[in-house]
Order: C-alpha cells, then structure tokens, then sequence
C-alpha cells in the first residue's frame, strides 16, 4: 500500500483512459498528458497503460508501506525522498517506510508518480482512471491506501529516456475541426496570428483562453466531441475540452488539437501563453 | 425508405464524422442505425461510435484512422447496408416521473410561462412518446425528440450549479433527465427515481439509442418507493419491444 498523507491540491489515478463507452455518454478521462504517463512507466518496464498518479501543482507526500520502485515526469516539481532530492526521468529505489513530497512547482503544471507494476486500485468500465460518479471518488484524499506489489529487485533496462521538453512549447497543432469552414477570415486571422493566454477556468474537463475572438450566431446539432476538440462559443470565447470532457456539444468544433498538442495543453496552467498552428 | 446523402470528415487523428441531413426525425436515426450495423458486421476491432440526432462519431481507439481508406470502408457499408433490420429490437420504456413542487424546482414558472396548469402541463409531458436520437453529455443522458411546441420554454438563464439525480428538465425542443447530480440550465419539472446509469452493472446504460420513452406521473409515495425498489435492485421499469 502507498498512504497518502498528504493529497495535495487535486491528484488522482489515471491510466491512458477508459475506451468503449463513449456511446453511453462516459469520457474518455485517463491522464491529461499521457506522453509523460507513457515515458514514466517505459522506465519501469510497467505497460503504457498501467495506472500513475497524476499530481496538478502542488504534490501530495506519500508514505510506502513495501518496497518498490518508481519514477517522476511531466511537470518539474521538486521532490524528496526522506528528505534527499530526487528528479523527474530516473529510476528510484523506494523503501518500505520511505517517505516522498513535493515542494515547488518549477515547469509544467501536471507531474506524474509511476511505480512498479502500476498502481493495483479497482477497475471500473476496464479502467482505473478516477471520473466521479463513473468511480466513487474522483480523486485521492488524505489517508487513501493504494495498493501496488512489492518489488525487490528490479534492473532497469534504461536508466533515463530523453527528455523533450514538450510542455515548454507555446504553439500547439491543430487540425480543422468539422465546423472549421463556418469561421469568418476576420476569426481566421484571430486564431492563427494571436497569442491566447489560459484563463482561470481551466481543469481536467476543459480549458477556456482568455481572449475572446469574434463571435457568431450559428448553431448545430448536438454532436460528438473528443478531448481536444475546440469550441466556439457565440460570444467569441474559445473552449479546449480535456480528458474529462463531455463526449457531446453544441457549440462548432471549429478545432482538433493534435494528440501530442494535448499533453503539452495539459501542461499549461492560468496565464501560459500558447498559439495555433494548423497541420 | 429515403437514402439520405451524407458527409464524411476527418476529425482530427483518430475520429472521423459522419453527418446526415440537419434534421431532427425517426428516419434518419434509423438510417443512422443501419449504417452502424453494416460497419459493425464488417468485424473491424477498436472503433467506438456515439450517435446524436443527425450524426454518428467514429473514433479509433488504436493509433491514427487512415482517413482515405476508412471513407471507403464507410462509403461500401453505406451501399451495402440493408434497410431497418429486424434484429434491432427497439423498446418503448416508462420512465416514471414525481411532478411535485418538492421536485419540480421550476413547475410554477415554467406553467406561468407557458400559459398552462400544472396539471395541464403534466399531462402534455406524460402524453407524448420521446425518442432517444443519442446519449452523452453525461454518462446516461439521453437526448429526447418529440417535444410538443407547446412545451418548448427557453433554458434558464442562470444554469443551477447543482441539479439533483433524476432531475426531469425542459429546454428548447429538449426534455430530459440528468443521470447524476450536475450544474444545469434545464427548466426542472420533476424527479424520475429510476437509476439510468450504473457502472457495476454489464450494461450500465439499460436504454438505447432508438428506444422510445413515455413518462407517467406517480406521487411521491411512489417515488420513494421506486427509489428504494431501485437501490436494493428490485425496481423494473415497464418496457415493451416495438419491433420483436
């Protein structure tokens, strides 16, 4: 078991999503930059989609009742364990009773704990990744006891993985979403020439950009949406949708954000800046 | 049966849409549901597709969609689909609603608004088959057809941070029940004790696309009852196969 003793800000179990139930109106989820979820657990040896901790901002501190292994990526949030520092892209042997925290975000906003063998909570629709009321919680809480397995001995195949810093990236890829051909030139121009900042409404489900652009009066069906879809308002306001994210909207997808584009957004946090670049 | 032109679009690496006519009717769901049948007769694995009224979104769990070879998969299936099959069952459920004020938040306002009596109104509601032309927004949220216009009000303007499970709401042409507690915007009627979603359950969602809803109004002695009935696993709301 892993005991929380501190949950931090807003941390949760993910692995790569829970597939198959779009049609019955239940997101994706999973985590919000996987590129990082994927390069945590290669370390480990671990499947792509065993299940990590997902840590926004401020890092929960964390007790480990058995010995293991684990390792950090994404955001750069200075850690300890038993108070020595340990860094994001290494393998990290872990004791029982040691104890691991956070201390301040530097880059990125989403860090990632993985552990041998992935961490063991129930599945709920063949996936671990917290969505309240899809699973009974939506994320960790003080005194949660995660199970993992034991390991004693693990030679790690790779000692590090190259790091690009993606997240460090202010342009993210888009596609043109179904409704692109609805937008004016004067709303072209707004997208592709400006620089967006993230607002404050911003979370696992969607983010908002802060500038509005110039808005419209048409309307559409309800119809899908995916993570990374981006909607249009009829105020001119641009919203993201996220893991989290409703599967259905009715607002024009005017944008597909890129896969990759996704985790480097899931980075961003209130005041980042990024643009638009259509592929 | 008409054949309906559609479109065809990529929607960004690994989905593509699917769109009919902008239009909500039964003939186009039907259509819609014929298409999915011949795509899943060809026994491709990984595609998950979402329905609402007018469009269906295919998305590909596995990597990125080759998008010119899927359109050619799709533009096959759509010759060669065969017309409203008869192994889609289809069900006509009733759902039954409590139209109390204790429940229903926005019943006074709503009949002011709409210039009926409450009883009038609830009779409106209870007195029409709805069709479920999709779900999504939440995890068992149905989106109904078949409103009459004289129950067509205006969401609200200030959307509610909490509306309560099973939450019975009117919007635009929408009605609609809300699977789990959520903000909403919805002009809320009543309260339908029937659990829609259940992840434990093999079929969490028990009501399809396609299916058809009728509402009947019960008191609120049955409402606690269905409720109780429901928790414990006993409750069954009344179904009967339209096309068996």
């Amino acid at each position: 078991m892993l005991k929380v003793l501190k949950a931090g800000l807003y941390s949760s179990i993910q692995d790569l999503g829970r597939f198959g139930y779009r049609d019955i109106g239940v997101p994706v989820a999973g985590a919000m930059d996987s590129e990082s979820v994927k390069k945590a657990n290669l370390l480990l040896d671990n499947e792509e989609n065993d299940a990590v901790m997902e840590i926004t901002m401020t890092g929960p501190t964390l007790q480990f009742n058995y010995d293991t292994y684990i390792s950090l990526s994404g955001a750069q949030i200075m850690a300890t364990l038993n108070n020595e520092p340990v860094y994001n892209y290494t393998v990290i042997k872990v004791k029982e009773g040691d104890i691991l925290s956070y201390g301040r975000l530097e880059t990125g906003f989403r860090g990632y704990l993985a552990i041998k063998g992935g961490f063991k909570t129930g599945k709920v629709l063949n996936s671990r990744s917290h969505f309240y009321p899809v699973t009974k919680m939506g994320r960790i809480k003080d005194g949660d006891e995660l199970p993992y397995e034991a390991t004693q001995n693990y030679a790690p195949k790779i000692s590090g993985v190259k790091i690009e810093e993606l997240f460090g990236l202010g342009t993210l890829k888009v596609f043109k979403g179904p409704e692109f051909s609805l937008l004016s030139d004067t709303q072209l121009a707004d997208i592709f020439t400006r620089t967006f900042g993230v607002s404050k409404e911003n979370n696992r489900m969607a983010y908002q950009l802060a500038e509005l652009i110039t808005g419209h009066s048409h309307s559409i069906l309800t119809s899908g949406t995916l993570p990374g879809t981006i909607q249009l308002t009829p105020a001119g306001r641009m919203i993201i949708l996220m893991k989290d994210g409703q599967t259905t909207g009715g607002y024009p997808r005017i944008l597909q954000l890129s896969e990759a584009s996704i985790s480097i957004l899931a980075q961003k946090k209130y005041g980042d800046e990024l643009r638009f670049k259509l592929v | 049966m008409k054949s309906y032109p559609i479109s065809i679009k990529p929607f960004g690496e690994r989905a593509i849409l699917v769109e009919w006519p902008k239009e909500v009717n039964e003939a186009i769901l039907a259509d819609i549901l014929d298409f999915m049948d011949a795509f899943k007769e060809k026994g491709i694995l990984g595609w998950e597709m979402s329905v609402a009224y007018n469009s269906v979104t295919m998305v590909y769990n596995f990597g990125p969609v080759d998008f010119d070879e899927t359109k050619v998969v799709i533009q096959e299936c759509r010759k060669n689909q065969t017309k409203s099959k008869t192994q889609r069952i289809q069900h006509l459920w009733t759902l039954p609603v409590c139209y109390d004020l204790e429940f229903g938040l926005d019943m006074e306002n709503v009949a002011r608004t709409l210039n009926l009596s409450t009883d009038e109104l609830i009779k409106q509601h209870t007195s029409h088959e709805y069709v479920v032309y999709g779900i999504g927004f939440l995890p068992g949220f149905m989106y109904l057809g078949g409103l009459p216009s004289t129950l067509e009000i205006p969401r609200r303007a200030e959307p509610r941070l909490k509306v309560e499970k099973g939450a019975v709401g009117l919007a635009g042409k929408q009605t609609g029940i809300y699977p789990q507690e959520s903000p909403g915007g919805w002009n809320i009627i009543g309260n339908c004790p029937v659990n829609l979603f259940d992840p434990d359950k093999s079929t969490p969602c028990f009501i399809n696309v396609g299916d058809k809803i009728r509402f009947t109004s019960i008191s609120e002695a049955e409402h606690k009852l269905h409720k109780i009935e429901g928790e414990v696993g006993i409750y069954k709301p009344e179904k009967i196969a339209l096309n068996a």
